[in-house]
């Protein structure tokens, strides 16, 4: 009964990695959407693909690798533009390619066929290990605390920060630690989506839920529910139709962007109030 | 009146580059000052170094502990500094401003949610306590920064160009609600546009590199040449006109 096994494992895998994958972008998405970060995270991650590949070089976990590569440019895109007065979307530009080549680099240089490499440029959820899924588990609930424990402090600073070093002198050390947290997100949530979708799943389900309100803490749980939505579907979809799962979930979540963005047309149209 | 801070000997640099320098400046309970002076003149400067912001490299600023502590100033910035189209309603953006002396695991209570409803009633914007800023008009958008900076009771208010984002419906309501604030705090209003604002303050302050003190609200030309201060000033009557010189 092999077969059976092989499905329920699938299946736990699926809806465990759809409600972290949708948890954790849920909240970092919000705040990358909001803050306009999403080209620095796209930065972020392709620049831990690096990572990747010098975690397959020198025999680590992979992902550790990436973590690495990824809150190293997070912050170094920081200090080139702030310190080193390089333009921010210059700095990201360079550290975004300089991360892939050094992947391609290293991979290549790695003796031996190297199987994975597909599922991290495009993710597969047949490869996410037990590991991947605690790590992503746990994620969620650091997320949650923080962004929970933290809710106004965040806010204000992310809002203006100007303002807020009026008052307070812990401005740097939480921006830098919500940008560390995020590119820990991105890189975990990798496995799921791959390197070149994963940004989608951060900044689609915001925009959704930013059709209907425009509350801060609303919009984080209207992308949760609109990410678990589309991330299950997606994955029901490539289960069936045999198709790689990480762009079926991109894919169904612009079709439900589509559909939300016409009911939202529908609701103005008909002066129904904000949800 | 009680001084509310001092400054001695103050200069502040960028760099190498110093915007103020041996600034000797007295404000106390109850001053509605305005800061005039060229751009690039330190006037922005003056501000950072007020809300410190930004460290004096020379000289000190002495202020009254008794009635000035952190979070006994008001600070309503240049518009540019929050983001507008950020998704945060005008009662989140009111309650910011009681953030001061809270720490970082801020909740805010019932009777700080009360307080904004109050400030939010008083600035005329009850209709729109629950709207984020984009949906706001420049005039209403003014009045929720303003909001901001006085929820806390400040002793001390400072504006940064508050006419930049005003709508001219708006404006003299704008002023006439400061006047009114002027009862309970001192202001200190930068602004490059003399003329409009010499009607609602009742002193002058100078800057250009150096301060100058002008204890009265009327100011010529001559005054701003003696204070090395090259503005204009625009005189705002029937017909905005320029005053060339002092004439009848």
């Amino acid at each position: 009964m092999e077969p059976d096994i092989f499905q329920y494992d699938f299946i736990i895998k699926g809806i465990l990695g759809a409600i972290f994958a949708s948890i954790t972008a849920g909240l970092a998405g919000t705040y990358v959407v909001s803050k306009r970060m999403v080209f620095l995270s796209g930065g972020i991650t392709h620049a831990s693909f690096g990572g990747i590949g010098i975690g397959y070089f020198i025999g680590i976990n992979p992902v550790v690798g990436a973590a690495v590569f990824g809150i190293l440019s997070a912050l170094g895109v920081e200090y080139l533009s702030v310190k080193q007065k390089i333009r921010e979307d210059s700095a990201i530009g360079i550290l975004w390619a300089f991360g892939m080549a050094i992947g391609i680099i290293f991979i290549y240089l790695t003796p031996g066929y190297t199987p994975n490499l597909m599922s991290y440029l495009f993710g597969s959820i047949l490869t996410v290990t037990n590991a991947d899924l605690i790590a992503l588990g746990l994620m969620s609930v650091i997320l949650i605390l923080y962004f929970g424990i933290f809710y106004r402090t965040i806010l204000y600073i992310s809002f203006d920060e100007v303002f807020a070093r009026t008052y307070s002198t812990y401005v740097d050390i939480f921006k830098y630690i919500t940008t560390s947290l995020i590119a820990l997100t991105i890189v975990l949530n990798i496995r799921m989506a791959g390197v070149v979708l994963v940004i989608s799943l951060l900044t689609i389900p915001p925009n959704i839920a930013m059709l209907f309100t425009k509350v801060y803490f609303k919009i984080v749980l209207w992308s949760i529910l609109a990410g678990f939505i589309g991330t299950a579907t997606g994955y029901v979809i490539s289960y069936f139709a045999g198709i790689p799962v990480g762009a079926t979930i991109i894919f169904t979540l612009v079709v439900i962007w589509v559909i939300a963005k016409g009911l939202s047309q529908l609701l103005l149209k008909f002066k129904i109030e904000k949800l | 009146m009680a001084y509310l801070f001092e400054m001695h000997l103050l200069s502040a640099s960028y760099g190498t580059i110093t915007v103020l320098k041996d600034i000797d400046f007295k404000v106390s309970e109850n001053d509605f000052i305005g800061v005039i002076g060229p751009n690039g003149g330190g006037k922005t400067t003056l501000l950072k170094i007020i809300l410190g912001l930004l460290k004096p490299v020379k000289g000190e600023i002495v202020f009254n502990k008794e009635l000035l502590s952190a979070n006994r100033i008001g600070y309503l910035p240049q518009i540019s500094t929050g983001d507008i189209n950020y998704p945060v309603t005008v009662t989140d953006i009111i309650l910011s401003g009681l953030m001061i002396g809270k720490g970082i695991i801020s909740r805010m209570t019932q009777s700080d949610r009360k307080k904004a409803a109050e400030v939010i009633n008083e600035l005329g914007l009850s209709a729109m306590a629950g709207a984020t800023i984009n949906e706001l008009s420049g005039g209403q958008m003014q009045r929720v920064f303003l909001g901001r900076a006085i929820i806390g009771d400040p002793k001390l208010l400072l504006l940064d160009e508050p006419g930049n984002f005003v709508d001219t419906t708006f404006e003299n309501d704008f002023y006439e609600k400061l006047r009114a604030l002027n009862k309970r705090m001192a202001i200190l209003m930068v602004s490059h546009d003399v003329g409009t604002i010499s009607a609602h303050i009742k002193s002058f302050a100078c800057v250009n590199r150096s301060l100058h003190y002008h204890a009265s609200n009327a100011i010529t030309n001559e005054d701003l040449l003696a204070y090395g201060c090259p503005i204009q000033v625009i005189s705002h009557g029937d017909i905005p006109h320029t005053v060339l010189k002092h004439h009848k």
